[in-house]
C-alpha cells in the first residue's frame, strides 16, 4: 500500500502542470489535424468529413506559392540581419563603458512592449504626409514630397515587405543581443591573456575565440529567433493586414485571413505551419542539447 | 589592445548588488577609445527608445495637430489620456489585469510544485516531463490557433477564463524551467536542517526554499505577466463575440483601426498606458529572463 502511494506522489507534485499543458497546448493540436480533414461551415458548423480535399483546396490557392516564398524570404532575412547586428551588438555592449547597466537596459524596450504596439508606432512613423519616419527622410532629401507614392511606403507591398522586416529585426534584436552577451560571459579572460601573448591581433581572436565559443549562444538563439519569426503575426497584421490581397502574407497571415471564411482550409495551413515547427523543435532540443542540461 | 576588451562583470546580477557597479568606475582611466564606445553606445540606446517617445508624443498632440507634419507639436494635452475612458477603456484595462493576473496566478500555483519536485527527485518520467516542458517551450498559439479556438468554443467557457487558461498554459515552460534551476541550486541540506528544528517537509519548502528562489519566483511571474498582457493573437480570435469594452486591452487597442480612419490620438493614449508599465516591469526581471528562455543552455 504504502508503495503506491510513493509511486503516485510526482502525480501529484507535476501532475497539474502536464494537465495543463497536455489541454491547452497539446491537445488543440489533435483538434487541429481533424478539423483540417472536415468540411466546416464559416460559422464553425461542421457539415461532414473533407478527406484532404482541404489540402488539395490549399495547394490549388493561386496565392499560395508567393506566400511561401515570401515566408521563406521573411524568415531568412529578419532572422540572419538580426544575428549580424546582435554579434555587434553584444560586442559593444560587452566592453566596459560608464553607465552600462542603463545603456544596455534601454535595449530591452522593443522586448518588453507588445510587439503590436511597436508595428503601430511604425505604421504611423510611415504615414505618406505626417509620418515622423518620413519628414525625417524629407529633411535628408530622399522623400521629396509628402503625401506621394514615394512616401506611401506601406501602400507598396516591396517597400511595405522591406520595413515590416526592420520592424521585426527591430523587436528580434535585444533578445538575440542579450543572449549573445549571456554568451560572451562564459568565456573565460584567461583565453584571450593567452592569445594576446601569442601576438593575436583583435580581429584574429574574434574569428579564432571569440566566434566558435559563441556558438551554442548563436544556434539556441538562432533557432528560437526561427520560431518567433515564422510565427510573427502582429507585425504584418497591424501594419498591412497582409494586403492589398496577400501580396505582404507570410503563411500565418495567410491562415488567418483563411480562418475568417475557411476553417478548414486554414486548419490544412495550420497543419503545415505546425509540421514546419515541429522540425525547428527538434533543431532546437538538439543545440539545447537538453539531455545535459536535465542531467 | 587594452585590457578593457576582455572585461567581464556576472551578468546575471542581483539588483541588490547594482551599487558596486558604481564604485568600479574609479578603477579604470576614461580613454580615448572608452569615450568612443560609450558615445556609439549611448546613441543606439536612445535609438532603441525613439519609437517609443514617439508614441509618447503622439498621444500628447492635440488631435487637430495630428495632420501637421512636424517632429513634435507646437501644443501639448493630455485629453487624449482622459477622453480615452470614455471610450471605454477602463473596462479593457480591468479585463487584461484579470487575464493576466489570473494566467500568473495559474502559472505559479502549477509551475512552483513541478519544479521544485523535478529539482529534488529522480522519478520516473523526470526527464519525459522536462522534455514535454522544453518541448513546448517552443510551441505558440499561433501555428495552432484553428486547434485553440475550436477546442475552446466546444468548452463553452466565457472568453475571460478561456484567456486565463491559454496565456497560463504556453506560459508555463518558461516558469518550469527557470524555478527548476533556481531550485536544484537550493541545497537539500538547508531543507533537512530547518526539518531536524521540527518543521514539516512542507514547512522547509515555505520557510527556507522559496525565500531563497524569490528571483526566480519574481521573475516568473512578471514574465507571465507580461507576455499574456502583451498577448494578441489568441486575445483577438477569442474575445471576438465580447462586448467591446471587455476585450483586452490589445484587441481594444486594434479597434481604434477603423476600416477608413484611424483614431491615432486614442490609439496611442492606450499603448502608453499599456506599453510604459511593462517596459518598466520588464526591466526588474531584464538579466535572468534569458536563462529561462534558452533552457539554460546559455549559462
Amino acid at each position: 500500500m504504502r508503495l503506491r502511494v510513493g509511486s503516485l506522489r510526482p502525480l501529484v507534485w507535476v501532475g497539474p502542470a502536464v494537465a495543463l499543458i497536455g489541454v491547452v497546448v497539446l491537445w488543440p493540436v489533435v483538434v487541429l489535424v481533424h478539423s483540417s480533414l472536415q468540411n466546416i461551415a464559416a460559422d464553425g458548423f461542421v457539415v461532414g468529413g473533407a478527406g484532404a480535399r482541404n489540402y488539395t483546396t490549399l495547394w490549388h490557392e493561386p496565392a499560395l506559392a508567393g506566400v511561401v516564398e515570401r515566408t521563406v524570404i521573411w524568415v531568412v532575412v529578419v532572422v540572419s540581419v538580426t544575428l549580424l547586428l546582435s554579434l555587434g551588438l553584444a560586442q559593444l555592449f560587452h566592453q566596459y563603458f560608464p553607465l552600462r547597466r542603463l545603456a544596455r537596459t534601454a535595449l530591452i524596450a522593443p522586448w518588453a512592449a507588445s510587439v503590436m504596439m511597436t508595428a503601430l508606432i511604425f505604421r504611423w512613423a510611415l504615414d505618406p504626409n505626417v509620418g515622423a519616419i518620413n519628414i525625417i527622410l524629407h529633411a535628408l532629401g530622399i522623400v521629396h514630397r509628402f503625401g506621394t507614392n514615394q512616401a506611401d511606403w506601406l501602400g507598396t507591398p516591396g517597400w511595405a515587405l522591406v520595413w515590416m522586416m526592420i520592424v521585426a529585426i527591430f523587436v528580434s534584436l535585444p533578445f538575440t543581443t542579450y543572449a549573445l552577451l549571456s554568451g560572451l560571459q562564459t568565456i573565460p579572460d584567461e583565453v584571450y591573456e593567452a592569445a594576446r601573448v601569442d601576438g593575436a591581433g583583435r580581429m584574429h581572436m574574434y574569428r579564432t575565440i571569440t566566434l566558435p565559443l559563441l556558438r551554442p549562444a548563436i544556434l539556441v538563439a538562432t533557432t528560437i529567433n526561427v520560431i518567433n519569426v515564422f510565427n510573427s503575426f502582429p507585425i504584418i497584421w497591424e501594419m498591412t493586414r497582409g494586403g492589398p490581397g496577400y501580396e505582404t502574407s507570410t503563411t500565418t497571415t495567410f491562415m488567418f485571413i483563411l480562418k475568417q471564411s475557411f476553417i478548414g482550409e486554414a486548419a490544412a495551413m495550420s497543419v503545415v505551419n505546425f509540421a514546419l515547427v515541429i522540425v525547428i523543435v527538434l533543431v532546437f532540443l538538439k543545440v539545447t542539447r537538453w539531455k545535459e542540461a536535465v542531467g | 589592445m587594452s585590457a578593457v576588451s576582455t572585461e567581464t562583470v556576472p551578468f546575471v546580477e542581483p539588483a541588490a548588488e547594482a551599487p558596486t557597479l558604481a564604485r568600479r568606475p574609479s578603477r579604470r582611466p576614461l580613454t580615448r577609445r572608452t569615450f568612443v564606445l560609450s558615445v556609439l553606445a549611448y546613441a543606439i540606446a536612445i535609438g532603441f527608445l525613439l519609437p517609443y517617445a514617439e508614441m509618447v508624443i503622439t498621444a500628447l498632440r492635440p488631435n487637430k495637430q495630428l495632420l501637421a507634419a512636424n517632429l513634435v507639436p507646437t501644443h501639448w494635452t493630455f485629453r487624449n489620456f482622459t477622453t480615452i475612458f470614455q471610450t471605454g477603456f477602463g473596462g479593457n484595462l480591468v479585463e487584461s489585469l484579470v487575464i493576466a493576473g489570473g494566467a500568473t496566478v495559474i502559472v505559479l500555483v502549477v509551475s512552483v510544485p513541478a519544479a521544485y519536485y523535478s529539482a529534488r527527485h529522480r522519478f520516473r518520467g523526470r526527464s519525459l516531463f522536462l522534455l514535454l516542458v522544453l518541448a513546448t517551450q517552443m510551441f505558440q498559439p499561433a501555428a495552432m490557433l484553428v486547434g485553440i479556438q475550436r477546442e475552446f468554443s466546444d468548452f463553452n467557457l466565457p472568453p475571460t477564463l478561456s484567456l486565463i487558461l491559454v496565456n497560463a498554459g504556453f506560459n508555463l515552460a518558461f516558469s518550469v524551467w527557470i524555478l527548476n534551476a533556481y531550485f536544484a541550486s537550493i541545497p537539500a541540506e538547508l531543507e533537512e536542517a530547518s526539518m531536524i528544528d521540527g518543521s514539516s517537509r512542507l514547512g522547509a519548502l515555505a520557510r527556507v526554499t522559496l525565500p531563497l528562489a524569490a528571483p526566480g519566483i519574481v521573475t516568473a511571474l512578471i514574465f507571465t505577466f507580461i507576455a499574456a498582457w502583451n498577448e494578441f493573437i489568441v486575445a483577438l480570435t477569442l474575445s471576438l463575440g465580447q462586448a467591446s469594452n471587455h476585450q483586452p486591452l490589445t484587441v481594444a487597442i486594434n479597434n481604434y483601426i477603423g476600416e477608413y480612419s484611424i483614431d491615432w490620438g486614442h490609439l496611442f493614449a492606450g499603448a502608453v498606458i499599456a506599453t510604459i508599465p511593462v517596459i518598466l516591469l520588464f526591466a526588474v526581471i531584464e538579466g535572468r529572463v534569458v536563462s529561462g528562455l534558452t533552457a539554460g543552455s546559455i549559462k
